[in-house]
C-alpha cells in the first residue's frame, strides 16, 4: 500500500518487483500506465504541465487506495503520479493492483484509476503546437465511470 | 450572556485556472462573520471585486476542499483551517 507523487519517471518492472517481493500469496498483478498523447482533438500537442495540491493529493490517493483494498481484498497496491512538465510519450501515472486472483486485480486497478481521475487533485495544462495553452476540462464520462462503482456496491 | 464567535482566520488556496485568474496561490485572511458555508464563501469571493469577481463568476464550475477533503457547497466552514478552490480535477 503506497502512493507517490513525483517529477521523476517510474520503472514499472522495478515497482512490480518491489511490490510483490516476499508475498507469494499474490497470484495476479494488474497494472495500468497513463501516457501523454501527442494530439488533442486532432491538434498536435507539444507539452503538458501537471499541477497538484500537495498534501491533499496524497491524502486523497490514500483514501482511494484504502477503499480499493477493502472492496477487492488486494494483497498490495501502488499509485505513482508524475507532476511537472511532460512531453508526448512520457508516462503520467502508474497503478498496480495485486491479488490472489485476476478478477480482483483487474477490478482493483480499474477502480483505482476511475477514482484517481475524479477525486485526486491534479490538473493538466496542455500546450499545443500552435502555441495555445489551455487547462484540460473534466470529462463527464470520467464521473460516470466512478459513479458506476457506487451503483455496483454489493 | 452571549459569547461572540472568535475570529476565524483561514488559509485560502487556489489551483489551476483559479490560481491564474486570481493571481493568488495562497492567502491568509479573517473571514467576515456570517460566512458559514462553502456556498456563502463562494458568493463572497464573487463579491470581492477584480480579479476575484471574474474568477468566481461561475461557482458551479468550482470545487472546494476543506482541510484536504472534498466538500459540497452546503458544507459548514466553521472548523476549517485551510480552504482550497479549484476546477474539477483532470489527473490520470
Amino acid at each position: 500500500m503506497s502512493v507517490r507523487v513525483e517529477t521523476a519517471d517510474f520503472d514499472i518492472s522495478a515497482e512490480m518487483a518491489r511490490l510483490t517481493a516476499g508475498n507469494t500469496g499474490i497470484g495476479a498483478v494488474a497494472s495500468f500506465v497513463g501516457k501523454v498523447r501527442d494530439h488533442v482533438e486532432g491538434a498536435p500537442l507539444t507539452s503538458m504541465t501537471l499541477e497538484h495540491y500537495a498534501g491533499m493529493t496524497e491524502a486523497e490517493l490514500e483514501r482511494i487506495e484504502a477503499e480499493a483494498q477493502r472492496r477487492f481484498n488486494l494483497s498490495a497496491s501502488l499509485i505513482v503520479h508524475r507532476v511537472g512538465d511532460l512531453k508526448p510519450g512520457d508516462n503520467i501515472v502508474l497503478v498496480i493492483a495485486c491479488a490472489s486472483h485476476r478478477q480482483a486485480a483487474f477490478a482493483g486497478a480499474e477502480y483505482l484509476m476511475d477514482y484517481l481521475k475524479t477525486r485526486a487533485p491534479f490538473w493538466k495544462k496542455e500546450v499545443l503546437a500552435n502555441g495555445d495553452a489551455r487547462w484540460v476540462e473534466a470529462h463527464e464520462s470520467d464521473d460516470a465511470a466512478a459513479m458506476a462503482w457506487q451503483t455496483s456496491e454489493k | 450572556m452571549t459569547t461572540e464567535k472568535t475570529t476565524h482566520v483561514v488559509v485560502l488556496r487556489y489551483f489551476a485556472w483559479l490560481r491564474e485568474k486570481t493571481g493568488v496561490s495562497e492567502e491568509r485572511l479573517t473571514l467576515a462573520p456570517g460566512i458559514a458555508t462553502v456556498a456563502e464563501l463562494l458568493r463572497w469571493q464573487a463579491s470581492r471585486g477584480h480579479p476575484f469577481d471574474a474568477a468566481f463568476a461561475k461557482p458551479e464550475a468550482i470545487r472546494v476542499a476543506l482541510d484536504h477533503a472534498h466538500v459540497k457547497p452546503s458544507a459548514s466552514i466553521a472548523n476549517a483551517a485551510e480552504i482550497a478552490f479549484f476546477p474539477p480535477v483532470t489527473g490520470g
